[in-house]
């Protein structure tokens, strides 16, 4: 039954994955992102529950603590703070984008699965749904053009890799994923910086002003 | 215990500096710790020498011939460039291209950096590797955008996020292994320890062993500066401070080669086929040949030196990819040569670039007229790192070469081309710019030419003479990696 | 083929033409009282359709032999539709015909002859409105066809009675990739049925329309008759649904003795679709024409990603 319940959240984070790709306003994307963090930590929790893996449940609070609460509390800050609340972002292509991130899906469908067979965790299937979120945030940080949602790419490609991490072996051992947290908070706070930085020198968060270097 | 005092001094350095930084005598502290970090590394050398390989708090650090030189040249270029950087810096400030808050950033940041890469060497576990060497983006990214330009913000924020995205991909490849070693070893932290792993390794499987070192080749080959994940390196040297050029070419893309060839070796025991040396030889050569045809086309110094840097971990991942016991060996003494070179290179050219004001090439010219020291040390560095003899250059590529021509016919032909156009495009470029019509003018600050002479000699022994403890250890690790 | 199977068979195909009408009634009812108003009745529609047959009807001078076979045309392709999909029994004689790209094919008939007859007459509102149709179409069929394809998947057959037997005596599972596809198919079902957000079954607006721009020449007897279809395949579209995604309590075979059940149970969860599709209709707004295409690619998106999932997690 937790299997049933963990592919569910899956799917939702798969959907949420697509979403992000194609959410123009940036405050949507934080709430996305929250969103994201809610279900990846549910999901921890209903894998820790049931397999009584004691370090998952420290896992899901760290989820929950960093990833639904400060994390988006500290981006929505900085968009008040930066002015960009009403930022929207032209996107162009969607559909092409989303044919690409269904391209991504199969492929990482396809590279999962000979490894989901031989994991014996009750969570296995959900490999291939991990790596498929990680490449779709991978795809959605190329397709954007602001600094912000960039950010919220990376963030979430972090949130795959988690719950790849928890969908082949119950986690990475606590020191590693503490270590992790810690880059994450800290990766953050430097995007922070540089949010300032960069509407400082360039007048706007928009990165295509930063085309600057390249080879001639 | 040593180990204790070599992540323990510039961890402290960092925070002391965080505090301190900005005051006139920081860069002087910042010595202090890079030389406390250096007699640290020596001692931890000495014991190595004494009593062999070890490993520390329950195996969670371990030193074996194969780290042990790379924290010793960790330590040792740390310390170069932190004397290289007290007057480059004082010079800097006082054109106002940095003030006094920021240099505390870049003085805490750096003994951070120090740390970050000393833990990625010495650590035993595979995931605190990927930490310490993500930490150490982070400590280097404020680092590179310092000066607060356009072109060093943008620069800064592609190396963030391109290295970003690749490390990602080396944590999946991370996860991968620790899901192959849970089958063997079971849950828990023992599954990432690198030692243990490496007892186990044929009974890993196979598939996910080959599909993680996918991941992490890419991930850090990144950091490595490979083709085509090399886009963040020439701009993040070109527009970042020179002592963290030095570093980064010298220290930074080493460490990131050694996270992939640890890897490899566990791969390559899982495996037992040729699958990563044919998946390395292929990206050092695209690397090398990419990095070649690009350098003639830059006109910024330190892009030059940044594309040099690439072209050099190409021929370093070639010969590692090539395996064997002679080509190991090749590549950890180019490691060395090449990180020693590239930093004594960046010294003199940071002090070029301050005597003349600009890092367009086309505007640097005479530099032995006004500054001979400065002028011969840059034709020297270039030299030793185009691979003439006798510098220490020479040897290992002369001894990945032979090897290539013997083992792999095929791939000599580009390797000559990429070295031959290197050759052509780097020289073509530095002699103008050391002999010819002088337009530098003076600094108030004597520059520190001893780090880049002290480099150039080492290079130069090591060309004629390996001492035997050296060639000890790269022996047994080229055992290990071959 | 027996005696009771036809009666059956019979007895089904009248019952979904007798009950579309009070379907279509029952929404607006409930949508009447969403908005606090006391609505007309669910009866209103037969009213509706007893008042435009004895109508005297009234047909363009330019118009062709087409356009006066559509709306019967219609009404049949609908009828047929309704007819195979199982509603009450699996076993029926016409079950064999139930198959799932047959159905789909039914339907896109309907409306290629709706689209040429609105552009018969030559008026602009019926130009606009066989485009719009056209375009819908266009991107809810491959979403309809993945989100069948799903269910196809998990009973191996697509064969709608073979879909219905096999989810019907399953246990109780969740399928993740059966809630995406579900999803999806509510998605094109509004689109196909011209509901809100895609359209609006109410507007008076002209260039805001899509169906009923397509209708706007037919009068009397050919209007009750495309009306009667439409109101069929709403219902269509609904049993489909309720096969697919919620089979329990249907009457297997030919089963005299379940068939009050299994009436009671699908007036039962068609009043629910209803009452559902009026909230869903009260809550949301109207897109604009250009994102119905938005929309319709999030359905064959959601479908697509049904269909991926399933062979992830169910394989």
């Amino acid at each position: 039954m937790t299997e049933q319940w963990v592919n569910l959240a899956a799917t939702i984070l798969l959907i949420i994955a697509f979403a992000m790709l194609s959410q123009r306003r940036v405050l949507s994307l934080v709430r996305l992102f929250a969103w994201q963090g809610l279900v990846l930590s549910v999901s921890t929790a209903m894998v820790a529950y049931s397999t009584g893996q004691s370090h998952l449940w420290i896992s899901a609070a760290l989820t929950l603590g960093l990833k639904v609460i400060v994390l988006p509390i500290v981006l929505h800050s900085l968009i008040v703070r930066l002015n960009v609340r009403w930022d929207v972002e032209p996107l162009i292509n969607v559909p092409t984008t989303m044919l690409a991130g269904i391209g991504l899906v199969i492929f990482a469908f396809a590279l999962a699965t000979p490894i989901s067979q031989l994991a014996g965790t009750v969570t296995r299937s959900t490999l291939g749904i991990a790596l498929a979120s990680v490449l779709l945030s991978f795809l959605m940080m190329i397709v954007r053009r602001k600094a912000v949602p960039q950010v919220i790419g990376f963030l979430a490609m972090e949130n795959g890799l988690f719950f790849a991490a928890t969908s082949a072996t119950y986690g990475m051992p606590l020191v590693v994923e503490l270590g992790i947290a810690l880059d994450v908070l800290v990766g953050t706070f430097v995007f922070g910086i540089f949010f300032f930085h960069i509407r400082e020198t360039f007048d706007s968060l928009d990165i295509r002003h930063m085309e600057k270097l390249k080879e001639d | 215990m040593e180990i204790v005092w070599v992540l323990g001094v510039p961890l402290l350095g960092s925070a002391l500096l965080a505090l301190l930084g900005h005051k006139r005598y920081a860069p002087e502290i910042n010595i202090v710790f890079s030389l406390a970090t250096l007699v640290a590394a020596a001692l931890l050398v000495v014991r190595v020498i004494g009593s062999g390989p070890m490993t520390a708090f329950d195996e969670q650090f371990f030193v074996d011939p194969f780290n042990v030189f790379l924290v010793a040249l960790t330590c040792l270029v740390g310390f170069t460039t932190a004397v290289f950087s007290r007057p480059y810096m004082r010079v800097e400030e006082e054109h106002g291209r940095v003030t006094a808050v920021r240099l505390r950033l870049y003085h805490g940041a750096y003994q951070l950096f120090m740390f970050t890469m000393l833990v990625t060497l010495l650590t035993n576990n595979l995931g605190i590797l990927w930490v310490a060497m993500e930490g150490a983006t982070l400590s280097t990214v404020l680092l590179v955008s310092l000066y607060r330009t356009p072109a060093s913000i943008e620069a800064a924020w592609k190396y963030f996020i391109l290295c970003g995205v690749g490390l990602a991909q080396a944590l999946f490849g991370t996860i991968l292994i620790y899901f192959a070693a849970e089958k063997v070893l079971g849950g828990g932290t023992v599954s990432l320890l690198w030692t243990q792993l490496y007892e186990v390794r044929h009974q890993l499987e196979p598939t996910v062993m080959s599909l993680a070192f996918v991941f992490l080749l890419v991930g850090y080959g990144t950091k490595v500066g490979l083709v085509p994940l090399h886009n963040w390196l020439p701009d993040a040297h070109a527009e970042g401070p020179t002592p963290i050029s030095a570093v980064l070419s010298g220290l930074l893309l080493n460490v990131a080669l050694y996270a992939v060839i640890r890897s490899k070796v566990l791969v390559d025991g899982a495996l037992g086929t040729e699958f990563t040396g044919q998946l390395m030889m292929g990206f050092g050569l695209l690397t090398v040949v990419v990095a070649a045809l690009f350098l003639s086309r830059q006109r910024d110094i330190k892009r030059l030196f940044g594309y040099s840097s690439i072209e050099h971990m190409g021929i370093i991942t070639f010969a590692f990819g090539m395996g064997g016991k002679v080509a190991a060996y090749a590549g950890l003494l180019h490691m060395t040569v090449h990180s020693l070179t590239k930093s004594g290179i960046f010294f003199a050219v940071g002090h070029a670039v301050q005597k003349t004001g600009t890092q367009n090439m086309a505007d640097i010219r005479g530099l032995i007229e006004r500054n001979p020291t400065i002028g011969w040390g840059l034709a020297l560095g270039s030299l030793a790192i185009l691979g003439v003899p006798p510098f220490g250059v020479f040897t290992s590529e002369f001894m990945i070469l032979t090897t290539a021509m013997h083992e792999h016919p095929w791939a000599t032909p580009f390797l000559l081309f990429g070295l031959a156009v290197a050759f052509a495009a780097i020289f073509g470029k530095v002699q103008p710019m050391v002999f010819g019509q002088s337009n530098a003018r003076r600094l108030p600050h004597q520059p520190a030419l001893l780090p880049v002479f002290l480099h150039l000699l080492l290079v130069l022994m090591l060309g004629l003479y390996i001492p035997p403890y050296l060639d000890q250890w790269y022996r047994q690790a080229a055992a290990l990696i071959g | 083929m027996d005696a009771a199977g036809i009666a059956f068979q019979i007895l089904q195909s009248v019952f979904v033409v007798l009950a579309a009408p009070a379907l279509l009634g029952w929404v607006n009812q409930c949508r009447a009282w969403l908005q606090n108003r006391k609505g007309p009745g669910i009866l209103r529609p037969y009213f509706l359709l007893w008042r435009l047959f004895h109508k005297e009807a009234v047909v363009a001078h330019n118009a062709s032999a087409l356009f006066r076979a559509t709306p019967y045309v219609l009404f049949g392709c609908m009828w047929l539709a309704a007819g195979i999909v199982p509603v009450l029994a699996t076993d029926l004689p016409f079950a064999f015909a139930a198959d799932i790209i047959a159905l789909v094919g039914i339907f896109a008939l309907a409306r290629v002859f709706i689209s040429l007859a609105a552009m018969d007459i030559g008026t602009a509102f019926g130009g606009i409105g066989a485009r719009r149709e056209m375009l819908i179409g266009f991107l809810a069929e491959p979403a309809m066809l993945m989100t069948l394809f799903t269910a196809a998947f998990l009973s191996g057959s697509t064969a709608l009675t073979t879909i219905v037997e096999t989810l019907a005596h399953r246990e109780f599972a969740i399928h993740p990739g059966l809630a995406c596809a579900a999803v999806a198919f509510l998605m094109v079902l509004l689109a196909e049925n011209a509901r809100i957000p895609v359209d609006n079954p109410t507007t008076h607006l002209e260039l805001t329309m899509i169906h009923e721009a397509l209708i706007l020449e037919y009068s009397a007897r050919h209007l009750a008759l495309v009306e009667w279809a439409a109101a069929i395949k709403l219902f269509a579209y609904m049993t489909i649904g309720i096969a697919l995604f919620v089979p329990w309590g249907i009457a297997e075979g030919s089963d005299w003795l379940g068939l009050p059940l299994a009436v009671a149970a699908a007036a039962a969860k068609l009043a629910l679709a209803g009452a559902g599709l009026a909230v869903l209709e009260t809550v949301s707004a109207k897109f604009r024409v250009f994102r119905a295409p938005e929309f319709l690619s999030t359905a064959f998106l959601l479908a697509v990603l049904g269909m991926l999932v399933h062979f992830l997690t169910d394989v």
